[in-house]
C-alpha cells in the first residue's frame, strides 16, 4: 500500500462528518413522539432532520471524492459499524432526557465551530455545505446550551441528573476532540480548521456553560477514543441493525 | 416551439407554489438563482433552504414539471450551495403574502437576539417565543401576549 492520497484523506474525513450526523441524527430521533413536552419532542425532530440533511450532503460528498459511484444511501446503509467512521459520542444511548441535552450540547458546542472553520475552506464543496450546515447547527448549539444551563441551575434532582450525565460523557469528549494524521495533512493544506482553533473554542463555550450550569466536569478519569479509526461501542450495532434493516432486507428498494 | 427568454422562464417560475407555504413562490423564496441557456439545454440553479427541509425534492420536481408543462424539453437543474441561501432573499412582495398567511416574516437581525417579532394577525408587538423551533426546520413557534394567538416565526437564516 502506498502513502495516503489527499483524496482518501478527504473522504475519510467526510465520512467523519457525514456519519456523525447521521448517527446522532438517527439517535435523537428516537424520542419522536416521546419528549417531555411536545416542544422539546418537535425541536428533537427538527434537530435530527437537520442533521440528516447535513448527513446527505456530506455522504454526497464523500461519494463524489471516492469516485466509485456510491451514493450517500450506499454509505448509509450498506456499510457495517467497522466502516463507520463517527465520533463515539453520538451513537451511546439516549439514557434520560438530560443525557440526551448533554451529550447534544458537547457535540454542538464542537459541531459548530467545525462547521465555521470548515466554511472558510480551500475546498469550495467542503465549503459550499459547511456553510449551509454551520446557521442550523447554531441554532442547535443555542437550544442545548441554554436547556443545559436551566438544568444544571434548575432543581436539586435535575442538578443531579445533568452532574450524572455530565460524568458519563465526558470520557467520550476526548474521542470528539481527536485528530489523526488525515486530518492534520488537510489542516496542512487549509482544507479543514486546526485542530487546536477547533478544540479550544469548545474549551471556551463548554467551560462557560457548565460554570453557569453550576456544573463540574470530571477532572480526570478515563479518555474513550477510537471513532475515526473504526472501533466503535457495542451500541452502534443495534442502531444500524435497525437503521439498514430494510435495505439489507429488500436489497435496492425504493419507494 | 421557439425558444423561451430567460425572463419569461423566470415569469413562469413564479407560478411555482412553495408546497408547504404555497402562497409564497420558489422565486419569492430566493432559491432560483439563476436561468440561463446552455445551447439547447435550460439551466435553473436552484439553492435550497435548509439542508433537512423536506420540500427541497417536491420543489425541484415542481420545478422540472412546469417547465415541462410549458413546452421546455431539456430544463437541468444544478444545485449551487455556495452562498448558502439567507431569508434575506426572500422577496418584499414574498414577506406580505408570508404575513397574510399568518407567519411571521423574518425580522433579519432579530432572529438570535430574542426582539419582538410583531404578530400577523393583530400587528402587537408584545410577542413571545415559545420555542426556537416550529412546525418545519424554517420556523419558530411565537405567541401574541395581546391577541392570545400562538403563530409562525419564519425564523433568519
Amino acid at each position: 500500500m502506498g502513502a495516503p492520497s489527499p483524496d482518501a484523506d478527504l473522504q475519510a474525513f467526510l465520512l467523519r462528518m457525514g456519519d456523525s450526523c447521521l448517527i446522532l441524527g438517527h439517535r435523537i430521533s428516537e424520542w419522536c413522539g416521546h419528549a417531555p413536552a411536545l416542544e422539546d419532542d418537535i425541536a428533537m425532530a427538527n434537530v435530527a432532520l437537520d442533521l440528516i440533511g447535513h448527513t446527505r450532503l456530506w455522504l454526497e460528498l464523500a461519494g463524489e471524492v471516492e469516485g466509485a459511484g456510491r451514493s450517500a444511501d450506499d454509505l448509509a446503509f450498506l456499510r457495517d459499524a467497522d466502516g463507520f467512521r463517527n465520533v463515539l459520542l453520538v451513537e451511546l444511548p439516549n439514557g434520560d432526557f438530560g443525557n440526551t441535552l448533554m451529550r447534544q450540547f458537547l457535540f454542538d458546542a464542537w459541531h459548530v465551530p467545525k462547521l465555521r472553520g470548515l466554511s472558510a475552506s480551500s475546498d469550495t464543496r467542503v465549503a459550499g455545505v459547511a456553510q449551509t450546515a454551520v446557521r442550523e447547527a447554531t441554532y442547535h448549539l443555542s437550544r442545548s446550551t441554554d436547556l443545559v444551563v436551566r438544568l444544571g441551575d434548575g432543581t436539586a434532582e435535575s442538578h443531579r441528573r445533568m452532574q450524572a450525565a455530565l460524568d458519563r460523557l465526558w470520557p467520550y469528549t476526548f474521542d470528539l476532540l481527536d485528530v489523526d494524521d488525515a486530518e492534520t495533512a488537510l489542516a496542512a493544506a487549509g482544507v479543514v480548521p486546526q485542530a487546536a482553533e477547533v478544540a479550544g473554542a469548545w474549551h471556551d463555550h463548554v467551560e462557560a456553560a457548565l460554570a453557569e450550569a453550576t456544573l463540574v466536569a470530571p477532572a480526570d478519569g478515563p479518555e474513550h477514543r477510537g471513532g475515526r479509526s473504526g472501533f466503535h461501542t457495542e451500541h452502534l450495532g443495534y442502531i444500524l441493525a435497525e437503521m439498514q434493516f430494510l435495505q439489507r432486507a429488500y436489497p435496492g428498494a425504493v419507494w | 416551439m421557439a425558444r423561451p427568454s430567460v425572463e419569461q422562464v423566470w415569469d413562469w417560475l413564479a407560478g411555482v407554489p412553495d408546497p408547504e407555504i404555497p402562497v409564497v413562490s420558489v422565486v419569492d423564496l430566493g432559491i432560483v438563482r439563476d436561468v440561463e441557456w446552455q445551447g439547447e439545454e435550460l439551466v435553473v440553479t436552484v439553492t435550497p433552504t435548509y439542508s433537512g427541509c423536506p420540500a427541497t425534492g417536491v420543489i425541484q420536481l415542481d420545478i422540472e414539471a412546469r417547465l415541462r408543462e410549458c413546452g421546455v424539453e431539456n430544463p437541468r437543474l444544478v444545485r449551487r450551495l455556495s452562498p448558502p441561501w439567507t431569508t434575506a432573499w426572500i422577496s418584499s412582495g414574498g414577506r406580505a403574502r408570508l404575513e397574510s398567511w399568518g407567519i411571521a416574516p423574518p425580522v433579519e437581525g432579530r432572529a438570535s437576539t430574542g426582539l419582538p417579532v410583531p404578530c400577523p394577525r393583530c400587528g402587537s408587538g408584545r410577542t413571545e417565543r415559545i420555542s426556537e423551533f416550529g412546525s418545519t426546520p424554517c420556523k419558530a413557534a411565537y405567541r401574541c401576549v395581546d391577541c392570545l394567538e400562538p403563530f409562525d416565526y419564519f425564523k433568519c437564516l
